[in-house]
């Protein structure tokens, strides 16, 4: 996000840049881009341990899910091979979404946000499935799929970065005419693909475990170095926390907003194939509020809608409860609409929990600041 | 398309890729184009109603679906269109909602055609749009989602979507008596379940089932999409370690579904669609997965649909029927295509 940015801006001009006046704002982000000293980055790491406490929250949260599991359809659960086999489904199903959503945490973090994500994923599964790139092979799907998703990606952050659009509209836009165009060359039916290796990739296992799964694992172990363990990642929470004190601090904020863009398509571009091998084809409607899914599933991890805080953990976390939840109204038979409610609940409660944080360690510090001055 | 311009296509496609403004070009090239087949289509036929006759202006709006079935309904409807010499067809997209399908039709009825056949995003919300045009003197054929009131139109044409569940339950209780099976688990996974054609499909199902003594044992909605067919089934393949019967509401949706019964593993019941994909008839016919049979409900009728929409506008009837005038309405049966039949349906498929 630029340095003019609608959300992240105010949050943090009167946030905690004022509740402690001793640390100049472009100090901080200097520090956070250019130090490795580890007791200078506590801060941008994750609120002094508040997000592996979060985490734990979830890990809970799942555990709970499991034993509602338990105990309305201890038939399913006595079985082991039944349970082995759900869990690996649970996340099968998780992997699409969360692929997704590893690419939207870097954005949202970033302070921006990513509505094209499920057109992307769309555009980019359809073009791979025509009937021109299917002749190319599985190696012509996978390249195709990964370039539409990063070029996808690539306009979104020139629109944003370079071209000074709000996000929100900007993939907004994105969303509609990638649909549009996914819609046209796909003439509206349903591509099948038969290519035998890249629908192998939903069928295949390693060591019993599902390739998608690996997939998943792969995107989240690279996101979280990627995160935690890079300039690069340092350089997100900075721009997303406060870009102007960023842009002080000599961070290329319009660069690294559009390398965020070009991220979040690449995920898109790996969940197109994912989604592709699962269903044997690809449409313009596919991926249907993948965004929203995406979206929550980041917020409930923990990451900050006005950027600036979140973990790679929290989303995974988050995806794999959404998971859960359809998985634990799929074997009792509830409808959709009570899921979906469901759901809506559980966000709800996750942003009034942040809330409740973000209150409670204001007042902590205040009161702090008051007794030390 | 030539070998070479499709090579040059696929060329382009490969390493134009990054850049999307190439996008709307290649569209053409790489569509995979489906011209609807002859049979889905009546051509003239000598003698008759078939003579050309009064020249007649159609108007004709149908939403811009992402779906096969949809588009198989433009495609059949312009291309009966053209089989007759004395048709004009003036077609305009219905965009993505009522209120859209609203103002490209109010764009329409303004050209003045001599009858609309329109398929509306929900025949509540347009019927409004039904009375005006019926009121301006134009009449209104509407295509499978009836409108309530019946001043809105002049023929409503559609399937049958209780009927539709009522052949998938009457083939899958015939099924389960022949082989023996008690206590029958059976699966569903509908689409869109806010569309009240869902909701009828699934109660003619229900009511079949129950008339049988059997009933559903779990039911997971998709969205028409294959990918969502793939998840929903997932979903239900947890909740039912053994399945005697799936019925799938839709042959698109059920590429999918038929994914995940693959990658599962699962074989030990047998499965029924909806609406008669040619890709669902093809697997039908091949008798090598667990789709076993499919209940139709033809896009066809929207080549019916012009043909009656040109003989309401010369003022023609039916000329099997005693009556002068084209009925006011006809519903289509539902069908059940199999092993067997599959090869005089084939030509229907979309």
């Amino acid at each position: 996000m630029s340095e003019m940015s609608p959300t992240a801006t105010p949050e943090r001009a009167a946030g905690l840049p004022a509740q402690s006046p001793p640390v100049d704002p472009a100090e901080t982000a200097a520090a956070a881009a250019k130090s490795d000293a580890p007791g200078r980055l506590s801060w941008w790491r994750g609120d002094g341990g508040e997000g592996a406490k979060r985490n734990l929250g979830l890990l809970a949260t799942l555990v709970v899910l499991v034993v509602i599991g338990i105990l309305t359809r201890p038939d399913l659960y006595g079985n082991a091979s039944w349970v082995w086999g759900n869990t690996l489904t649970i996340l099968k199903l998780a992997s699409v979404v969360g692929v997704v959503t590893v690419g939207m945490t870097f954005v949202i973090i970033g302070g921006g946000i990513d509505l094209s994500v499920g057109a992307i994923v769309a555009l980019a599964g359809v073009w791979s499935t025509t009937v021109a790139t299917q002749s190319y092979g599985a190696g012509g799907m996978i390249f195709s799929a990964l370039t539409v998703g990063l070029a996808v990606g690539l306009v979104n952050g020139l629109l944003i970065s370079y071209g000074r659009l709000v996000p929100f509209i900007a993939t907004l836009a994105m969303l509609v005419a990638a649909r549009g165009l996914a819609a046209e060359i796909s003439d509206k039916q349903t591509q099948v693909s038969t290519n035998a290796t890249i629908n192998g990739i939903a069928s295949t296992e390693l060591l019993g475990i599902p390739l998608l799964v690996y997939i998943l694992a792969a995107v989240v172990v690279a996101g979280w170095v990627l995160l935690n363990r890079t300039t690069f990642g340092r350089r997100t929470v900075a721009v997303g926390g406060n870009p102007e004190a960023a842009r002080l601090a000599g961070i290329n904020v319009r660069r690294h907003t559009l390398l965020l863009y070009a991220l979040s398509g690449l995920c898109c571009g790996i969940a197109a194939i994912m989604l592709t091998a699962q269903a044997t084809s690809a449409q313009a409607a596919m991926a249907n509020l993948y965004e929203l899914d995406a979206i929550a599933a980041a917020i409930i991890g923990g990451t900050l809608l006005s950027g600036g805080r979140g973990t790679i953990i929290g989303s995974l976390l988050g995806v794999v409860i959404f998971s859960t939840i359809t998985n634990l109204f799929a074997i009792n038979n509830v409808s959709i609409e009570a899921q979906n409610m469901v759901k809506g609940g559980i966000i709800v409660a996750a942003v009034l929990v942040q809330q409740v944080q973000f209150r409670s360690l204001t007042q902590f510090l205040g009161r702090n600041r008051a007794t030390t001055t | 398309m030539t070998q070479h311009s499709r090579d040059l296509s696929r060329r382009r496609l490969l390493f134009g890729g990054a850049a999307l403004s190439a996008g709307v070009v290649l569209a053409g090239c790489t569509s995979n184009e489906t011209a609807p087949t002859a049979a889905q289509t009546k051509a003239a036929a000598a003698g008759g109603n078939a003579d050309p006759g009064k020249r007649v202006t159609i108007g004709f709006s149908a939403p811009a679906a992402d779906h096969g079935w949809i588009a198989a309904i433009t495609n059949n409807a312009k291309a009966q269109a053209g089989a007759y010499s004395d048709v004009e067809f003036k077609s305009v997209e219905a965009g993505a909602d009522a209120a859209a399908q609203r103002a490209a039709l109010s764009t329409l009825i303004s050209q003045k055609p001599d009858v609309i056949v329109l398929l509306p995003h929900d025949g509540k919300e347009l019927n409004a749009f039904g009375l005006e045009a019926m009121k301006a003197g134009i009449p209104v054929v509407n295509l499978d989602r009836a409108f309530p009131d019946a001043r809105a139109y002049r023929l409503q044409i559609k399937g049958d979507n209780y009927g539709m569940g009522v052949a998938a339950a009457t083939y899958i209780v015939e099924q389960l008596k022949a082989k023996g099976v008690s206590n029958p688990v059976i699966g569903e996974i509908p689409g869109i379940d806010s569309l009240e054609l869902t909701q009828e499909r699934s109660k003619g199902f229900a009511d079949t089932l129950a008339a049988n003594g059997l009933k559903v044992a779990n039911r997971r909605p998709a969205e028409f999409t294959a990918d969502s067919g793939q998840q929903a089934a997932t979903g239900l393949f947890q909740a039912l370690p053994k399945i005697d019967a799936l019925w799938n509401h839709d042959d698109d949706q059920g590429i999918g579904v038929l994914a995940a019964v693959n990658q599962a593993n699962r074989k030990e019941f047998f499965m029924v669609g909806g609406a008669g994909s040619k890709k669902a008839m093809e697997d039908i016919q091949a008798d090598n997965t667990v789709l076993k049979a499919t209940v139709t409900y033809s896009p066809s009728m929207a080549s019916s649909a012009i043909s009656l929409a040109r003989l309401i506008g010369q003022g023609k009837g039916m000329s099997d029927l005693v009556e002068l005038q084209v009925p006011k309405e006809i519903v289509l049966a539902s069908e059940t295509i199999t092993k067997e039949n599959a090869g005089n349906y084939l030509k229907l498929g979309f």
